[in-house]
Formats: C-alpha cells, structure tokens, sequence
C-alpha cells in the first residue's frame, strides 16, 4: 500500500513490521523523527518492543549490543557525532559477531558543528566490520530495512548492518513510499534464530580476551564472513524483488551503463541528480550513464568493474574525504581497475559536504571537466570569495 | 587417598589472577553466593582478563565482556532483552566492572543503568587503582596512596584527592538497595549479594578487593589487610536501602590508621619522608570522619 | 548447517591450564587441630581447597601457593613448607 509519508515514518515503518525486540537510541539531528515515531509507535502498543531512552549513543550502542547477545532482534538509530560516539561499540559488536540493525541519518561531523547532510559520519566507520548499505531515496530505505535482518541474521552472516540514508535530504522529506503488511513481512522476516546466545542452558564465555596466537584468525574470519556477505546480500535484493517486486538492494544499481563511454558513481540521494544529468546527457547522444553503490561494505569491487570495464570516463562524486588525500570511494574504485587491461581514467569529486545543494547543472560541468581532463579530489563549487578569491 | 566430593566454585580455577587476588577472592564468593542461575557482565580489566584467555574461560555462567566502559550498559541491554523474550524468569543479571569502570570511564553508563530502573545487580571490585594496566590511580584510588600516575617524589606524597563516594553516588539515584563489603568479612559479602538479589530494581555493591600486587602487601595477608581497612575506619561497611543508612558494621577496636597503612608498600613514603607524620595525621582525619558519618563506633 | 561464528569459549574450561606450576610454596594440612570452621575452603582465592570432618586439602594442580589458608586457619593447622620438584 502506497503511503506519502516521511523519510524517517518510512524508516520507523519498516523497522515496525521487523519487529525488533529492544530499540535503544539517543535523540540527534536529523535522526529525531525516527526514534518519535517508534516511541509512539510502542506507546500506542503497535510494537511490541522494549524501548529503552539510554544517556548516550555509546549507552544505545551497548545496551543493543547486550540484547543481542542475549538472543534479541534490535535496532538503534543515529547520525553524525553519535555514530562516531558509538565507533568503540560499532567494532566490538561486530567483532562479537552480533546481528544488530542500525539506520544512520548521514550527517556532516564537527567541527565547524553542522547538521546537514554529508557523507563523513558513516564512511568513517568503514572498516569496523559492519555491512554497510546506502539508500538512494526512501522507498529504498524502507526495503533496506528489512533485507538487513534477513542479511545480518544469517548465520553464515552473522554481521551488524547499517542503513544509510541523508540526513534532511531524506529523513525530512515526504515521498510515496509502498509500505509492506506486517503477514508479508514475517513471511520474508521470520524470527530471529541465533545460533549462540547467553543463557543458562549453555553457559558460554563471549568477548574474550585473545593473544596474538589466536587474533589474527578471528580477524580472517570476520573478512571472510564480509567477503561471503556479497552474496547473501543479492540473495536477499532478489528473494525481496520476488516477493515484493522491487530489486532495491544488492550491491550496485546500474543506470544506463549499455555503451556508455563516462560513468559517474555516487552514493546516497545525489544519485537521483545524477541520473537526471545522465538522462539529459544521453537527449544529447552522449553516451553517459551512472552507478550507484548501494553496499559500500564488503565493497562489491567485482561488481564494479564488471559494470565499469568497457567505460573510459570514470567519475566520482562523494559526500566525504579522506583529509589528506582524496575521497575514499575515489580511492577504492581505483583499486577495482588495478591491474587490469583498459584502465578508465577515475577522477574524484567533493560534492555536498555540509548540506550544500548540488545543481543539475554543477554536476553537468563536473561531468564535462572531467571528460577533458584527470581531476582528483576536487571540491566542486567551492566558494573562491571565502578562502581568499583563489585556490590555496 | 581418594579425594572426597568436591563442590566446585561457579568461578574455576586455573585462571591467572595473581597468587592472593582479592578481586579473584570476591568473585567467586559472589558468584557462587549468586548462581547458577544468572547472565554476568565484565568491563575490561584485571577480572576480565585474568578469566577469559581465549580459548579457555573461568566462567561457568554465561558472561560476556564487551568494553571498559559499558559494562552496566550491557546488562541493561540482556535485563530488557529477557524480558522482552519472555524469559525473564531465566536468569539474574549482574554486571561487573574494577573501580576505574565504575567509578571513571563507566560512570555514565552505570548512572543510566540506574536511572532507568533494570532489576541488575552491579558489583563495584574496588582495588583503588587501575591494576590491570598497571597501578595507575583511579577516582577510588585512597588518598596519599602512591600509584604509578600519583607517584610520591619529591614534592609529592602520592593522590591528591581521597575516594570518591561511589555508594553515595548510586544511592542519589535513588536505587533500592546499595552496599558496600570486602573480602575481609566473606559472610557479609555472601549475604549482601544475596539479599541485594532479593530485591528487584538497580542494586550497588562496592567491593574492597585487596590488591597484593598493587598495593605491595604480602599475598598471605590479603584478608587481614582488608579486614585492617575496615577496623581503621577507612573502608566503611554498611547498606543503604531506598537512600538510608541502614546497617553499618560496627568496628569492635579502633585501629590507628598507621598499621593498616604500614603493611602495604604503596604507603611506604608516609613513613619515610619528613613530614609524613602530618600527613597520617590527615589519613587519620579521614577514617575519624568515617566513623563519626557511618557511626561505626 | 550453519557454524557459530563469534569466538566463546566452553565454561570452567580454564582448568585445563594448572596454575600449580607458579607455586614456590605449598599448603601443608596437618590434620591435627581442625575445627571444621571451612575457613579455608572460605577464603582460598581460587577455589581449591576441598574437603570435610577435619580432612582438608588443597588441590595442588591449581593452588598458587599464596598462603592466605595458612595466615587465616584459626587454630594454625596449615603451615607452608617450601616445595623441592
């Protein structure tokens, strides 16, 4: 049933009909409107799940973290400063190999304080062993949501997930969204069977301290269960695409990629700008096309260069850097041409940091710049008349 | 000979406390006092690290070590968990943490853990200084007590502040039941876990855990130190329930604090440097408060 | 058939490691004054003191040697004797 509803009513949707059994989280902008409605939503006694207000996001991270091992379905929610706050307890339930669920409201970090959109937040917390998966709009959210419990649950799984999706861009913003019924969604959700969980019937020691004799084998494994996930990741975008008709998951979305010469990628909803570019572009035969990243981790290299091998133009366009370097997508893309024929040239954008909009028409000259020239790490639409009226 | 039955502890040996761990003594103690049936958490430390070197484990219940600092977060998450499973009948919850856990780096976590009312014990295993790491001093560690970050020098005599009053603390949240114990009196502290237990709601138990390594003191003596720590006036030991005094382990014979502070090395510049004597004075003035607050005479 | 996958470990399966090896000193039971008080089986930090009706010992495949039986049986029915291996 098609509903216009709130980035963040679809989020809390979705998460509803899961059924989580302990929700934790601490309130941060643009993230607030989630943990309401799901509050009100246990208020009212359509879910039926403990909702516990803890003193901080590290608290959230811990006390899901504890309900999971104790054999729960959970969820948190956060953004910004309190996905970084939560990073200690981000790698240690991954570590800990724990199915918890989290939706990030992807937010710019301080300082300067900001609270719009960008990318930095989630990126940073690439290598703590979650699956990360990207939301381009909030239909896409909303299917997420569900194919990351079936995803981190499995037990040959058995990872945490993120969902990402912008923060304001899409948490604020009213889009129809096709919302599932809860029969159909305990049909593709079925409870959450843990393998190993701490109870008296079997009294096990978790998180335990592990010298260098054992370590490096319990970090193999952890990258081979990432590497694995792939395809349980597409398992999953395909099992929900039969049941619900959309293919809204999966590690990449290709779009008008047949014979196309430039490639732009992108994460998030700046993709849907891009295609519009890409649709204009290709009115004018050019033959342009995107790709959007929709599992950032594990990163699906080989389904990048399979989609991007015949193409010469590769662009970048991302909501996040490395300082001192370039933009990690920028980065990584690079890695999956390495060593191969017919290397495309890869250039690296900085769009959108902080909230700024990106036009149809920046991402047009982006675009056409980078078709003449190899460009790295440029920040586009950069205000020349605050930093001294030229580059530095 | 054939050995007679033996009961084993719900903590197993071969752990690799040190040789008169008071912290080793005290968990056992409670956990046998506590189990089976429970789920135990551990903040990182001494405890933790002592009992669980992969692959083997000294626990017996089902535990879980998560961080330094969350493990009262932990628990909530398990308390709730149960319950929202169904199966809150199941098992106990009881989170542990050293006192630089509770006292410092898990200070908020164990304050929202309190605040919000889950039915979790917390044990506080206080050996005054962060031992695992090392004898850094903590928010508990005693004042004057020489540690390896509040070492006595030249123009030191060691931590400036004296403990901080952690049961007051857990008592301001207003928390049914907070006590305080040592492994000097093992009755009591069987006692108090399980009458702490009884009681559903946040529970505060604050251990005084004599530490042979950190605080230098002969392994053989570790319960006469503590015991010594209590007759001094110095380690009070008494229960608070719904925010009052409710008990308070009377001191028979006042000790002078000097030979409670004589028998461990972490206090050895008190009695060698000119002026120490003034400043047992002041430690003196300490256990006298003590008395005079708790009544323990 | 899925594998558990996070690192635990087995309960009480510390023992297979015997800490009776860091022992210099070991806890001798001369059996002669006991009282049945289980002060010792009480304080033992590691748990290895067993026994009953005036019979105690220490199980020297874990016992540290620490000597707290010794300086707390009330009626100095333990002694430590330096151990020749």
């Amino acid at each position: 049933m098609k509903k216009i509803i709130e980035g963040s009513m679809a989020v809390a949707e979705a998460i509803r009909v899961c059924r989580p059994h302990v929700i934790s989280a601490y309130p941060i902008t643009p993230q607030t409107h989630i943990v309401e409605n799901l509050s009100q939503f246990v208020a009212d006694g359509k879910l039926k799940s403990e909702f516990v207000n803890v003193e901080s996001e590290f608290g959230a991270a811990s006390v899901v973290l504890g309900a999971s091992a104790t054999g729960a379905r959970t969820f948190s929610c956060t953004t910004s400063q309190g996905l970084l706050l939560m990073l200690e307890v981000l790698y240690n339930i991954a570590g800990l190999r724990f199915p918890v669920v989290i939706v990030v409201a992807n937010r710019a970090v301080s300082a300067p304080i900001n609270i719009w959109c960008d990318h930095q937040d989630a990126v940073t917390a690439r290598d703590t062993g979650w699956i990360q998966l990207w939301a381009e709009d909030n239909q896409e959210v909303y299917d997420m949501c569900l194919q990351a419990y079936r995803i981190g649950e499995n037990p040959e799984v058995s990872l945490p997930v993120m969902v990402n999706f912008d923060g304001f861009i899409l948490t604020h913003a009213f889009e129809p969204v096709d919302l599932i019924e809860q029969k159909d969604a305990d049909e593709f959700l079925p409870p959450y069977k843990p393998v190993q969980y701490l109870t008296p019937k079997n009294p096990l020691t978790f998180g335990l301290l592990v010298d260098p004799e054992y370590y490096t084998e319990t970090r193999y494994r952890l990258q081979k269960a990432m590497e694995d996930s792939k395809k349980v990741i597409e398992d999953v975008a395909f099992e929900f695409k039969k049941k619900f008709g959309r293919y809204s998951g999966g590690l990449v979305e290709k779009y008008r990629l047949d014979d196309a010469e430039t490639a732009v990628i992108s994460m998030g909803s700046v993709t849907g700008t891009i295609k519009d570019v890409v649709d204009n572009f290709r009115d004018e035969g050019k033959n342009v096309g995107a790709l959007k990243i929709r599992t950032l981790r594990p990163f699906p290299k080989e389904a990048i260069y399979s989609a991007l091998k015949d193409v010469k133009n590769i662009i970048v366009m991302e909501k996040s850097i490395s300082l001192g370097l370039e933009g990690v997508l920028s980065t990584e893309i690079k890695g999956c041409f390495y060593g191969k024929e017919n290397q495309p040239k890869i250039s690296g954008f900085i769009v959108g940091l902080g909230g700024r909009d990106i036009s149809k028409d920046s991402v047009r000259k982006t675009i056409l710049k980078a078709e003449k020239e190899l460009v790295e790490a440029e920040f586009v639409d950069l205000k020349y008349e605050l930093i001294g009226g030229k580059l530095l | 000979m054939k050995k007679p039955e033996i009961t084993e502890s719900l903590l197993a040996p071969g752990h690799k406390a040190c040789a008169g761990c008071g912290e080793a003594l005290a968990a056992r103690i409670i956990m046998d006092a506590a189990g089976p049936d429970i789920i135990v958490t551990a903040a990182t430390g001494c405890l933790e690290v002592f009992s669980t070197l992969y692959p083997q484990s000294a626990w017996k219940m089902p535990w879980i070590h998560s961080l330094f600092e969350n493990s009262s977060a932990v628990a909530a998450g398990i308390e709730v968990a149960l319950k929202a499973l169904g199966r809150e009948n199941e098992a106990k919850v009881i989170a542990q943490g050293g006192d630089g856990a509770t006292a410092d780096i898990g200070v908020g976590c164990l304050s929202g853990m309190f605040e919000r009312g889950h039915d979790v014990l917390y044990i506080c295993y206080d050996n005054e200084a962060y031992m695992n790491t090392g004898i850094q001093r903590s928010g508990l560690t005693p004042f004057e007590a020489s540690t390896t970050t509040s070492p006595s020098g030249e123009i030191s005599w060691g931590n400036k502040t004296d403990k901080k009053p952690m049961p007051e603390i857990a008592a301001a949240h207003k928390i049914p039941y907070v006590a305080t114990a040592t492994v000097g009196y093992i009755k009591d502290l069987e006692k108090k876990v399980k009458k702490a237990l009884s009681i559903k709601g946040p529970k505060y138990l604050q251990v005084h855990c004599p530490c042979p390594l950190g605080w230098a003191h002969d392994p053989s003596l570790t319960i006469k130190v503590a015991k010594m720590a209590v007759q001094t006036g110095l380690i009070p030991i008494f229960e608070m329930e719904n925010g009052k005094i409710t008990s308070v382990r009377k001191i028979a014979k006042k000790r002078p604090v000097e030979e409670y502070l004589k028998l461990q090395a972490r206090f050895r510049h008190l009695f060698k440097k000119i002026g120490g004597e003034e400043e047992i004075k002041r430690i003196q003035q300490i256990a006298d408060n003590n008395i005079k607050k708790y009544g323990l005479m | 058939m899925a594998k558990p996958e996070g690192v635990v470990a087995k309960p009480g399966s510390s023992k297979e490691y015997k800490t009776g090896s860091w022992r210099t000193e070991k806890p001798v039971f001369k059996q002669d004054k006991c009282t049945d008080c289980r002060i010792c089986v009480m304080v033992c930090p590691d748990g290895v003191i067993f026994g009953s009706d005036k019979k105690y010992y220490a199980d020297l495949d874990y016992c540290k040697g620490c000597g707290i039986c010794v300086e707390e049986c009330p009626v100095d029915d333990i002694e430590m004797v330096v151990e020749v291996r």
